[in-house]
Protein backbone atom coordinates (compact mmCIF):
# COMPACT_ATOMS: atom_id res chain seq x y z
CA UNK A 1 0.00 0.00 0.00
CA UNK A 2 1.77 3.34 -1.32
CA UNK A 3 0.33 6.61 -1.25
CA UNK A 4 2.23 9.11 -3.91
CA UNK A 5 4.31 11.24 -1.66
CA UNK A 6 5.87 14.41 -2.46
CA UNK A 7 9.41 12.26 -2.82
CA UNK A 8 7.98 10.15 -5.63
CA UNK A 9 7.54 12.59 -8.29
CA UNK A 10 8.70 11.99 -11.27
CA UNK A 11 10.81 14.22 -13.11
CA UNK A 12 7.97 15.19 -15.90
CA UNK A 13 5.32 15.38 -13.23
CA UNK A 14 8.30 18.30 -11.53
CA UNK A 15 8.22 19.80 -15.00
CA UNK A 16 4.03 20.20 -15.66
CA UNK A 17 3.81 21.27 -12.04
CA UNK A 18 6.44 23.84 -13.09
CA UNK A 19 4.30 24.80 -15.64
CA UNK A 20 7.01 25.75 -18.24
CA UNK A 21 7.50 23.13 -21.03
CA UNK A 22 4.17 24.36 -23.02
CA UNK A 23 5.34 27.85 -23.07
CA UNK A 24 7.31 29.22 -26.17
CA UNK A 25 9.34 32.63 -26.42
CA UNK A 26 7.45 34.73 -28.41
CA UNK A 27 8.68 38.37 -29.84
CA UNK A 28 6.03 41.00 -29.85
CA UNK A 29 6.66 43.61 -32.14
CA UNK A 30 4.90 46.95 -30.69
CA UNK A 31 4.59 50.25 -33.15
CA UNK A 32 4.98 52.59 -30.19
CA UNK A 33 3.99 56.25 -30.10
CA UNK A 34 4.32 58.53 -26.62
CA UNK A 35 3.95 62.36 -27.95
CA UNK A 36 5.34 63.26 -24.15
CA UNK A 37 8.47 61.91 -25.42
CA UNK A 38 9.09 61.89 -28.65
CA UNK A 39 7.79 63.16 -32.26
CA UNK A 40 7.83 59.99 -34.02
CA UNK A 41 6.48 56.35 -33.57
CA UNK A 42 8.88 53.48 -33.50
CA UNK A 43 9.31 50.09 -33.44
CA UNK A 44 9.74 48.04 -29.55
CA UNK A 45 10.55 44.43 -29.38
CA UNK A 46 9.29 42.83 -26.27
CA UNK A 47 10.37 39.23 -25.34
CA UNK A 48 8.42 37.25 -23.73
CA UNK A 49 7.75 33.00 -22.61
CA UNK A 50 3.75 32.39 -23.39
CA UNK A 51 1.64 29.50 -24.15
CA UNK A 52 0.67 29.50 -28.08
CA UNK A 53 -2.54 28.53 -27.29
CA UNK A 54 -2.89 32.17 -25.36
CA UNK A 55 -4.00 35.62 -27.49
CA UNK A 56 -2.58 38.22 -28.86
CA UNK A 57 -4.27 40.39 -25.68
CA UNK A 58 -2.83 38.02 -23.17
CA UNK A 59 1.23 38.55 -24.61
CA UNK A 60 -0.12 42.77 -24.50
CA UNK A 61 -1.40 41.61 -21.01
CA UNK A 62 1.48 40.39 -20.20
CA UNK A 63 4.09 42.80 -21.72
CA UNK A 64 1.85 45.80 -19.95
CA UNK A 65 1.55 44.02 -16.13
CA UNK A 66 5.09 42.16 -15.77
CA UNK A 67 7.44 43.83 -18.63
CA UNK A 68 6.65 47.53 -19.22
CA UNK A 69 3.84 49.72 -17.72
CA UNK A 70 3.89 52.49 -19.94
CA UNK A 71 2.37 50.25 -22.81
CA UNK A 72 -1.47 52.04 -23.97
CA UNK A 73 -3.58 50.22 -25.86
CA UNK A 74 -7.82 49.52 -25.41
CA UNK A 75 -9.50 46.49 -24.51
CA UNK A 76 -12.77 45.96 -22.36
CA UNK A 77 -14.53 42.82 -22.72
CA UNK A 78 -11.78 40.88 -24.03
CA UNK A 79 -13.87 38.52 -25.43
CA UNK A 80 -14.32 39.60 -29.01
CA UNK A 81 -18.07 41.50 -28.63
CA UNK A 82 -16.89 45.00 -27.51
CA UNK A 83 -14.52 45.47 -30.37
CA UNK A 84 -12.36 48.00 -28.56
CA UNK A 85 -8.67 45.92 -29.57
CA UNK A 86 -8.90 45.64 -32.94
CA UNK A 87 -5.47 46.54 -34.15
CA UNK A 88 -3.54 45.22 -37.25
CA UNK A 89 -1.16 42.82 -36.29
CA UNK A 90 1.34 40.61 -38.58
CA UNK A 91 -0.11 43.79 -41.26
CA UNK A 92 -3.84 42.56 -41.06
CA UNK A 93 -6.87 43.89 -39.24
CA UNK A 94 -7.73 41.93 -36.24
CA UNK A 95 -9.08 41.61 -32.53
CA UNK A 96 -6.03 40.73 -30.28
CA UNK A 97 -8.79 38.99 -28.14
CA UNK A 98 -9.85 36.84 -31.05
CA UNK A 99 -6.07 36.09 -32.38
CA UNK A 100 -4.64 32.91 -31.01
CA UNK A 101 -0.55 33.26 -31.05
CA UNK A 102 0.05 30.17 -32.72
CA UNK A 103 -2.35 30.78 -35.54
CA UNK A 104 -0.04 34.00 -36.80
CA UNK A 105 3.70 32.31 -36.80
CA UNK A 106 5.12 33.09 -33.18
CA UNK A 107 8.39 32.06 -35.02
CA UNK A 108 9.11 35.31 -36.56
CA UNK A 109 8.27 38.93 -34.49
CA UNK A 110 4.67 39.85 -34.33
CA UNK A 111 3.75 43.19 -35.13
CA UNK A 112 1.37 44.75 -33.45
CA UNK A 113 0.21 48.70 -35.05
CA UNK A 114 -2.41 50.72 -34.48
CA UNK A 115 -5.46 50.76 -37.02
CA UNK A 116 -4.47 53.00 -39.82
CA UNK A 117 -5.91 56.08 -41.21
CA UNK A 118 -6.92 57.40 -37.72
CA UNK A 119 -5.21 60.01 -35.35
CA UNK A 120 -2.87 58.08 -33.10
CA UNK A 121 -3.04 59.23 -29.70
CA UNK A 122 -0.58 56.92 -27.82
CA UNK A 123 0.97 53.35 -28.63
CA UNK A 124 -1.91 51.42 -29.81
CA UNK A 125 -5.09 54.35 -29.25
CA UNK A 126 -6.01 55.82 -31.53
CA UNK A 127 -8.77 58.94 -32.07
CA UNK A 128 -12.46 57.03 -33.08
CA UNK A 129 -14.52 60.11 -33.01
CA UNK A 130 -14.09 60.40 -37.02
CA UNK A 131 -15.10 56.59 -37.03
CA UNK A 132 -18.26 57.18 -34.56
CA UNK A 133 -19.05 60.69 -36.95
CA UNK A 134 -19.34 58.70 -40.12
CA UNK A 135 -21.57 56.16 -38.28
CA UNK A 136 -23.71 59.01 -36.56
CA UNK A 137 -23.67 60.25 -40.17
CA UNK A 138 -26.05 57.61 -42.30
CA UNK A 139 -28.61 57.58 -38.73
CA UNK A 140 -28.46 54.51 -37.54
CA UNK A 141 -31.94 54.21 -35.63
CA UNK A 142 -35.16 53.59 -36.56
CA UNK A 143 -37.38 55.80 -38.41
CA UNK A 144 -40.56 55.95 -38.92
CA UNK A 145 -44.13 57.38 -39.69
CA UNK A 146 -47.23 57.64 -38.14
CA UNK A 147 -48.33 56.66 -34.75
CA UNK A 148 -46.56 54.25 -32.55
CA UNK A 149 -48.55 51.04 -32.52
CA UNK A 150 -50.13 49.76 -29.63
CA UNK A 151 -47.93 46.36 -29.50
CA UNK A 152 -44.13 45.57 -31.00
CA UNK A 153 -43.52 45.94 -34.85
CA UNK A 154 -43.58 42.84 -36.61
CA UNK A 155 -41.93 41.06 -38.61
CA UNK A 156 -41.59 37.67 -40.81
CA UNK A 157 -38.56 35.75 -39.83
CA UNK A 158 -37.53 35.94 -43.99
CA UNK A 159 -37.89 40.19 -43.78
CA UNK A 160 -35.44 39.97 -40.64
CA UNK A 161 -33.30 37.41 -42.47
CA UNK A 162 -32.40 39.75 -44.88
CA UNK A 163 -30.48 41.83 -43.09
CA UNK A 164 -29.06 39.62 -40.48
CA UNK A 165 -25.52 39.58 -41.35
CA UNK A 166 -24.74 43.30 -41.04
CA UNK A 167 -26.93 43.28 -37.28
CA UNK A 168 -23.65 41.68 -35.98
CA UNK A 169 -21.04 44.81 -36.50
CA UNK A 170 -19.17 45.41 -33.05
CA UNK A 171 -17.83 48.74 -34.11
CA UNK A 172 -14.33 47.69 -33.98
CA UNK A 173 -13.00 49.82 -37.02
CA UNK A 174 -11.81 46.83 -38.47
CA UNK A 175 -13.06 47.15 -41.44
CA UNK A 176 -12.79 51.02 -42.18
CA UNK A 177 -9.42 51.07 -41.03
CA UNK A 178 -8.20 48.50 -43.57
CA UNK A 179 -9.78 50.25 -46.37
CA UNK A 180 -7.33 51.84 -48.75
CA UNK A 181 -9.49 54.66 -49.49
CA UNK A 182 -10.51 55.18 -46.26
CA UNK A 183 -6.78 55.61 -45.36
CA UNK A 184 -6.37 58.45 -47.81
CA UNK A 185 -9.36 60.17 -47.25
CA UNK A 186 -11.28 60.24 -44.41
CA UNK A 187 -13.64 62.07 -45.46
CA UNK A 188 -15.64 58.69 -47.32
CA UNK A 189 -17.85 57.16 -44.99
CA UNK A 190 -16.12 54.05 -45.13
CA UNK A 191 -17.57 50.20 -44.67
CA UNK A 192 -18.48 49.98 -41.20
CA UNK A 193 -21.02 53.26 -41.67
CA UNK A 194 -22.46 52.15 -44.59
CA UNK A 195 -23.20 48.17 -43.19
CA UNK A 196 -24.79 50.16 -40.54
CA UNK A 197 -26.68 51.86 -43.17
CA UNK A 198 -27.83 48.56 -44.60
CA UNK A 199 -28.84 47.60 -41.65
CA UNK A 200 -31.96 50.01 -41.32
CA UNK A 201 -32.17 50.18 -45.06
CA UNK A 202 -33.46 46.57 -45.51
CA UNK A 203 -35.00 47.04 -42.32
CA UNK A 204 -38.86 46.72 -43.49
CA UNK A 205 -39.87 48.29 -40.68
CA UNK A 206 -37.95 51.20 -40.90
CA UNK A 207 -38.71 53.93 -43.38
CA UNK A 208 -35.81 56.65 -43.52
CA UNK A 209 -34.12 53.81 -46.30
CA UNK A 210 -34.80 56.69 -48.70
CA UNK A 211 -32.44 59.02 -46.27
CA UNK A 212 -30.08 57.06 -46.06
CA UNK A 213 -29.77 56.09 -49.62
CA UNK A 214 -29.54 59.90 -50.19
CA UNK A 215 -26.56 60.21 -48.03
CA UNK A 216 -24.83 57.28 -49.40
CA UNK A 217 -25.26 58.43 -53.09
CA UNK A 218 -23.21 61.56 -52.72
CA UNK A 219 -19.15 61.67 -53.81
CA UNK A 220 -17.93 60.00 -50.28
CA UNK A 221 -20.65 57.35 -50.39
CA UNK A 222 -21.05 54.14 -51.34
CA UNK A 223 -19.02 55.35 -55.33
CA UNK A 224 -15.94 55.46 -53.63
CA UNK A 225 -15.90 51.59 -53.10
CA UNK A 226 -13.34 50.10 -54.87
CA UNK A 227 -14.28 46.56 -54.13
CA UNK A 228 -10.73 45.55 -52.31
CA UNK A 229 -12.39 43.46 -50.41
CA UNK A 230 -10.14 44.01 -47.72
CA UNK A 231 -13.21 44.98 -45.11
CA UNK A 232 -14.40 41.56 -45.70
CA UNK A 233 -11.51 39.82 -45.16
CA UNK A 234 -10.45 42.16 -41.56
CA UNK A 235 -14.38 41.99 -39.80
CA UNK A 236 -13.55 40.03 -37.11
CA UNK A 237 -17.26 38.88 -37.01
CA UNK A 238 -17.07 37.52 -41.11
CA UNK A 239 -19.78 39.96 -42.38
CA UNK A 240 -20.03 40.13 -45.73
CA UNK A 241 -19.07 43.80 -45.98
CA UNK A 242 -18.64 44.44 -49.57
CA UNK A 243 -21.45 42.46 -50.37
CA UNK A 244 -23.44 44.90 -48.19
CA UNK A 245 -21.70 47.68 -50.01
CA UNK A 246 -22.88 46.57 -53.69
CA UNK A 247 -26.46 45.43 -52.42
CA UNK A 248 -26.29 48.79 -51.28
CA UNK A 249 -25.11 50.07 -54.85
CA UNK A 250 -27.49 47.89 -55.88
CA UNK A 251 -30.45 49.52 -54.20
CA UNK A 252 -29.29 53.14 -55.43
CA UNK A 253 -29.21 51.92 -58.87
CA UNK A 254 -32.80 50.14 -58.61
CA UNK A 255 -34.27 53.34 -57.59
CA UNK A 256 -33.63 55.59 -59.85
CA UNK A 257 -34.28 53.15 -63.16
CA UNK B 1 14.01 42.22 -23.11
CA UNK B 2 12.11 45.89 -23.45
CA UNK B 3 13.85 48.97 -24.74
CA UNK B 4 14.14 51.24 -22.09
CA UNK B 5 12.22 54.67 -22.26
CA UNK B 6 14.79 57.32 -21.69
CA UNK B 7 13.41 59.86 -19.46
CA UNK B 8 13.34 63.00 -21.30
CA UNK B 9 15.76 64.68 -19.40
CA UNK B 10 18.19 62.36 -19.80
CA UNK B 11 18.20 62.71 -23.72
CA UNK B 12 21.06 64.70 -25.32
CA UNK B 13 19.98 67.47 -27.42
CA UNK B 14 21.54 67.40 -30.43
CA UNK B 15 21.34 70.19 -33.13
CA UNK B 16 17.51 70.58 -33.86
CA UNK B 17 16.21 68.32 -31.72
CA UNK B 18 13.20 69.09 -29.51
CA UNK B 19 12.03 68.09 -25.91
CA UNK B 20 9.02 66.46 -25.59
CA UNK B 21 7.29 66.43 -22.15
CA UNK B 22 3.50 66.00 -20.33
CA UNK B 23 3.46 69.98 -20.59
CA UNK B 24 4.76 69.79 -24.05
CA UNK B 25 3.82 67.14 -26.23
CA UNK B 26 4.25 66.45 -29.96
CA UNK B 27 1.56 66.84 -32.26
CA UNK B 28 -0.24 63.45 -32.72
CA UNK B 29 0.03 61.31 -36.03
CA UNK B 30 -3.04 62.26 -37.75
CA UNK B 31 -4.33 60.94 -41.38
CA UNK B 32 -4.42 62.93 -44.07
CA UNK B 33 -8.37 64.31 -44.93
CA UNK B 34 -9.98 63.17 -41.52
CA UNK B 35 -13.79 63.50 -41.09
CA UNK B 36 -15.29 66.25 -39.56
CA UNK B 37 -17.48 66.79 -36.77
CA UNK B 38 -20.05 68.31 -39.50
CA UNK B 39 -22.14 66.22 -40.92
CA UNK B 40 -21.14 66.80 -44.82
CA UNK B 41 -23.90 68.54 -46.76
CA UNK B 42 -25.68 66.51 -48.98
CA UNK B 43 -25.49 67.79 -52.54
CA UNK B 44 -28.49 65.74 -53.52
CA UNK B 45 -27.17 65.00 -57.55
CA UNK B 46 -26.63 61.36 -58.77
CA UNK B 47 -23.22 62.90 -60.65
CA UNK B 48 -21.32 59.70 -59.28
CA UNK B 49 -24.16 57.01 -59.81
CA UNK B 50 -23.77 57.99 -63.45
CA UNK B 51 -20.18 57.86 -63.38
CA UNK B 52 -20.34 54.12 -61.56
CA UNK B 53 -22.81 53.17 -64.23
CA UNK B 54 -21.23 54.46 -66.78
CA UNK B 55 -17.45 52.97 -65.58
CA UNK B 56 -19.27 49.65 -66.38
CA UNK B 57 -21.12 50.14 -69.49
CA UNK B 58 -18.27 51.85 -71.43
CA UNK B 59 -16.30 49.46 -70.76
CA UNK B 60 -18.21 46.73 -71.94
CA UNK B 61 -18.33 48.35 -75.26
CA UNK B 62 -15.21 49.04 -75.50
CA UNK B 63 -14.11 45.59 -74.84
CA UNK B 64 -15.48 45.22 -78.33
CA UNK B 65 -14.72 48.64 -79.98
CA UNK B 66 -10.84 48.05 -78.96
CA UNK B 67 -10.20 44.72 -79.31
CA UNK B 68 -11.81 44.83 -82.68
CA UNK B 69 -9.71 47.99 -83.75
CA UNK B 70 -6.46 46.09 -82.45
CA UNK B 71 -7.33 43.24 -84.62
CA UNK B 72 -7.99 45.43 -88.00
CA UNK B 73 -4.95 47.92 -87.83
CA UNK B 74 -2.65 45.02 -86.15
CA UNK B 75 -3.21 41.39 -86.80
CA UNK B 76 -5.74 40.65 -90.01
CA UNK B 77 -4.90 41.13 -93.66
CA UNK B 78 -1.31 41.62 -93.16
CA UNK B 79 -0.60 43.49 -89.90
CA UNK B 80 0.61 46.97 -88.79
CA UNK B 81 2.64 47.07 -91.94
CA UNK B 82 -0.32 47.35 -93.99
CA UNK B 83 -1.36 50.28 -91.96
CA UNK B 84 -0.45 53.87 -93.81
CA UNK B 85 -2.51 56.92 -95.15
CA UNK B 86 -4.05 55.13 -97.95
CA UNK B 87 -5.32 51.98 -95.75
CA UNK B 88 -7.01 54.77 -92.85
CA UNK B 89 -8.57 56.91 -95.65
CA UNK B 90 -9.88 53.65 -97.36
CA UNK B 91 -11.33 53.06 -94.10
CA UNK B 92 -12.64 56.75 -93.23
CA UNK B 93 -14.38 56.31 -96.51
CA UNK B 94 -17.42 54.46 -94.96
CA UNK B 95 -19.73 56.06 -92.56
CA UNK B 96 -19.40 52.84 -89.93
CA UNK B 97 -15.76 53.00 -89.51
CA UNK B 98 -15.90 56.36 -89.28
CA UNK B 99 -19.12 55.87 -86.41
CA UNK B 100 -16.60 53.02 -84.80
CA UNK B 101 -13.94 55.15 -84.52
CA UNK B 102 -15.51 58.36 -83.23
CA UNK B 103 -17.38 56.16 -80.27
CA UNK B 104 -14.12 54.38 -79.56
CA UNK B 105 -12.66 58.01 -79.19
CA UNK B 106 -15.13 59.32 -77.05
CA UNK B 107 -15.94 56.42 -74.58
CA UNK B 108 -12.23 55.79 -74.14
CA UNK B 109 -11.73 59.35 -73.49
CA UNK B 110 -14.38 59.78 -71.07
CA UNK B 111 -13.86 56.37 -69.51
CA UNK B 112 -10.31 56.59 -68.92
CA UNK B 113 -10.76 60.52 -67.95
CA UNK B 114 -12.99 59.16 -65.23
CA UNK B 115 -10.83 56.64 -63.98
CA UNK B 116 -7.96 59.23 -63.61
CA UNK B 117 -11.00 61.23 -61.79
CA UNK B 118 -11.31 58.83 -59.51
CA UNK B 119 -7.52 58.28 -58.91
CA UNK B 120 -6.77 61.99 -58.46
CA UNK B 121 -9.46 61.84 -55.70
CA UNK B 122 -8.40 58.90 -53.88
CA UNK B 123 -5.23 59.91 -53.92
CA UNK B 124 -4.36 63.76 -54.15
CA UNK B 125 -4.20 64.84 -50.34
CA UNK B 126 -4.26 68.65 -51.02
CA UNK B 127 -7.14 70.62 -52.10
CA UNK B 128 -5.03 72.52 -54.31
CA UNK B 129 -3.37 69.23 -55.82
CA UNK B 130 -6.84 67.69 -56.72
CA UNK B 131 -7.97 70.82 -58.38
CA UNK B 132 -4.85 71.49 -60.30
CA UNK B 133 -4.55 67.98 -61.26
CA UNK B 134 -8.05 67.52 -62.47
CA UNK B 135 -7.86 70.55 -64.46
CA UNK B 136 -5.35 69.59 -66.09
CA UNK B 137 -6.83 66.61 -66.85
CA UNK B 138 -10.21 67.77 -68.03
CA UNK B 139 -8.02 69.99 -70.45
CA UNK B 140 -6.26 66.88 -71.69
CA UNK B 141 -9.77 64.87 -72.00
CA UNK B 142 -11.83 67.70 -73.94
CA UNK B 143 -8.70 68.82 -76.36
CA UNK B 144 -8.16 64.59 -77.89
CA UNK B 145 -12.07 64.54 -78.17
CA UNK B 146 -11.83 67.59 -80.19
CA UNK B 147 -9.23 67.48 -82.08
CA UNK B 148 -9.86 63.42 -82.68
CA UNK B 149 -13.66 64.26 -83.61
CA UNK B 150 -12.23 67.68 -85.74
CA UNK B 151 -10.39 65.02 -87.58
CA UNK B 152 -12.60 61.76 -88.00
CA UNK B 153 -15.18 64.67 -89.72
CA UNK B 154 -13.39 66.84 -91.84
CA UNK B 155 -10.96 64.17 -93.20
CA UNK B 156 -9.88 64.81 -96.76
CA UNK B 157 -8.37 61.83 -98.40
CA UNK B 158 -7.05 64.12 -101.41
CA UNK B 159 -5.32 66.39 -99.09
CA UNK B 160 -1.79 65.77 -100.83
Amino acid sequence: MSTPTIDEHSSALDEAEQGTSHLITVTLRIRRFNPEVAAEADWVDYQLPIDPKERVLDALHKVKWEIDGTLTFRRSCAHGVCGSDAMRINGKNRLACKTLIKDINPEKPITVEPIKGLTVLKDLVVDMEPFFQAYRDVMPFLITKGNEPTRERLQSAADRERFDDTTKCILCAACTSSCPVFWNDGQYFGPAAIVNAHRFIFDSRDEGGEQRLEILNDKDGVWRCRTTFNCTDACPRGIEVTKAIQEVKRALITRRF
Amino acid sequence: MATEVTPVDEVELTGSSVTYSPENPAPVIEPPRARTKRTPRSTRTNFELYGWLFMRLSGVVLVVLVIGHLLIQLVLDGGVTKVGFAFVAGRWASPFWQGWDLVMLWLAMLHGGNGLRTVINDYAEQANTRFWLKTLLFAAVAFTIVLGSLVIFTFDPNIR
